[in-house]
């Protein structure tokens, strides 16, 4: 049961990263490399703000939302000017420099030593130390961010959305801004990216920098892939499926050791088989 | 007072000037459009014809000259400033949104200009009904569901002008609309043009068949490697010798 739990909760998490992600990659046709970023600085605006100040835990994800839209504001103003491979590239410039922010600026992260004792969130009086209560929060989540993107999604907003990644210069002879859209899609994707990494960073009571590298971000890349672009539904799928693999592998009775390669070999078949036979992903309306 | 606006072109370039690494496809060029009439535009391949829509259309910046829009001078263009002025357009070669729906190729243009108010927009009656108009007008209504990618080429042309068409601006710029279209459907795009001038709108039209210039410009303006060659009423042009001689030249 415990077990079943701890999966329930890391597929809401993932599933929240996922959908996020998909509107800025999926739906704006923006590839970008910056979410374990986000989800990094969210993650360690809440530890901090919980260990160090003892902040109620919505507050500090509050914070935590706030600070993460900022980062993302400077950030994607200077990435809406780009498209393409040059989007790309410095997205994955950003999550880069952001890995090393974590790992460097030790009187703040304390480094490579990570921080620990993250207290479990506790929202009135109510305690969610157990496991049942978590995952109970983490669904509440994902059930509030997948309502957001799909509200997004289906807004005029969002359909200016599809028509930036279809063909951006056509889009902006009728009076668009692109910019400014590309801008708003980044900095709503990362502060539900921050809130992923809130809950992320209170579950396991323990964050250093290697849960937020640039490989993180291609993993949550990889289930808006398999899930399929612009497809919601598709990325709870992606990221049921790419949660379960390992587990099911251990299942199978593969050691440890090896399950943990067997899981790297399995991901990327799977999405060499998927880009030959499916290139829009399961659920996808759209091939990058 | 109305009449001395009837009398301001709705467009107007002077001087203008653009070249591509070498080649000079707007020459110092001088022209304007008339108000509530359709000017046709034509002139020999590589010309600079879709060059002088690019550039009133914002999508390329003139290295010299100044553009007008109703009598007044607008600082450069950016591509969603144009809309602002009044103008629309479409592509020579069509550039819509390919993995939308027809009908989302539509509605989209007709979206709030604004980002917060176009959030909190979703499925709007007056929008789908002014699609609805637009597209009916261009034979696509049933079409409405499909994938623009799944169009055939005349019926990509038609969804292009269905396009503009909703954004209901005052000047037109088509970019050889007609071109590679059936006999049926150079009708429905010429019934289109004929009542967007009855609407009194203003129409640029790039054209290379005489027949249907002929019988559907009240101005036409012959360029030739981006300079202005000839200008006037269709008989008046068609029949000079040099416009003659640029296209029997080619
Ligand atoms: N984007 C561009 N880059 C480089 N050269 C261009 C570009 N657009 C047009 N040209 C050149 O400018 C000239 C005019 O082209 P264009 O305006 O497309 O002619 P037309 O539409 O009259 O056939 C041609 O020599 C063409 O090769
Ligand atoms: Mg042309």
């Amino acid at each position: 049961m415990e077990y079943f739990l701890h999966l329930i909760t890391l597929f809401a998490i993932y599933a929240i990263l996922g959908l996020s992600l998909n509107l800025v990659v999926g739906y704006t046709g923006l590839l970008s490399a910056t979410h374990a970023a986000f989800y990094g600085i969210g993650a360690y605006a809440t530890a901090l703000l919980l260990t160090v100040s003892g902040l109620n835990f919505f507050f500090a994800v509050f914070l935590g939302i706030i600070l993460t839209s900022l980062i993302a504001l400077s950030i994607g103003s200077v990435l809406s000017k780009f498209r393409d491979d040059y989007y790309a590239l410095g997205s994955i410039g950003f999550c880069i420099i952001t890995f090393s922010i974590f790992l460097n600026w030790q009187d703040l992260t304390r480094g490579p030593l990570g921080i620990s004792g993250i207290p479990r969130p506790d929202i009135f009086g109510l305690s969610f130390s157990s496991s049942i209560l978590f995952a109970l929060l983490a669904l509440i989540a994902l059930g509030v961010t997948f309502l957001a993107c799909r509200g997004i999604v289906r807004s005029s907003f969002g359909r200016v959305l599809k028509a930036i990644r279809e063909d951006e210069g056509a889009i902006q002879v009728f009076g668009y801004r692109t910019h400014t859209y590309k801008l708003l899609v980044f900095v709503i994707s990362a502060a539900m990216a921050s809130v992923a990494g809130s809950l992320f960073a209170t579950y396991v009571t323990y964050i250093d920098p290697s849960t937020f590298t640039i490989l993180e971000s291609v993993f949550i890349l990889a289930i808006i892939i398999l899930g399929g672009l612009a497809n919601l539904r598709g990325s709870l799928i992606g990221a049921l499926i790419l949660i379960l693999i390992p587990e099911l592998l251990r299942f199978a009775g593969f050691p440890a050791e090896i399950a943990g390669q067997t899981r790297e070999l399995v991901y990327g078949l799977m999405l060499l088989v998927l880009m030959l036979r499916r290139p829009q992903g399961l659920l996808g309306e759209y091939k990058l | 007072m109305e009449k001395k606006d009837q009398k301001k072109p709705a467009l107007a370039v002077q001087n203008l000037t653009k070249h591509f690494s070498g080649v000079l496809a707007i020459d110092n060029l001088s022209l304007s459009i008339t108000q509530g009439a359709i000017t046709s535009i034509v002139g020999p391949n590589g010309s600079g014809k879709t060059t002088l829509i690019n550039t009133l259309s914002g999508i390329f910046k003139p290295e010299q000259g100044t553009i007008t829009v109703q009598g007044r001078t607008v600082p450069p263009l950016h591509p969603h400033d144009v809309w602002h002025h009044g103008i629309t357009r479409t592509f020579q070669n069509t550039r819509l949104f390919e993995q939308m729906t027809v009908l989302d190729n539509v509605l989209v243009v007709l979206t709030k200009r604004s980002v917060i108010p176009s959030l909190l927009e979703t499925k709007d009656d007056t929008h789908y009904d002014q699609a609805k108009q637009v597209l009916a007008a261009t034979n696509l209504w049933e079409k409405r569901d499909q994938l623009a990618a799944n169009l055939s080429y005349g019926q990509r042309k038609l969804l292009e002008i269905a396009r503009s068409l909703a954004t209901d601006a005052d000047i037109y710029l088509f970019d050889e609309p007609f071109a590679g279209l059936f006999p049926k459907m150079v009708t429905v795009v010429f019934t289109i043009l004929r009542s967007l001038k009855q609407e009194g709108k203003t129409v640029v039209l790039v054209e290379h068949d005489m027949d249907l210039i002929r019988k559907i410009s009240d101005h036409v303006i012959v360029l030739d490697s981006g300079t202005l060659l000839a200008q006037g009423s269709p008989e008046q042009v068609l029949s000079e010798k040099s416009v003659v001689e640029a296209y029997l030249g080619q």
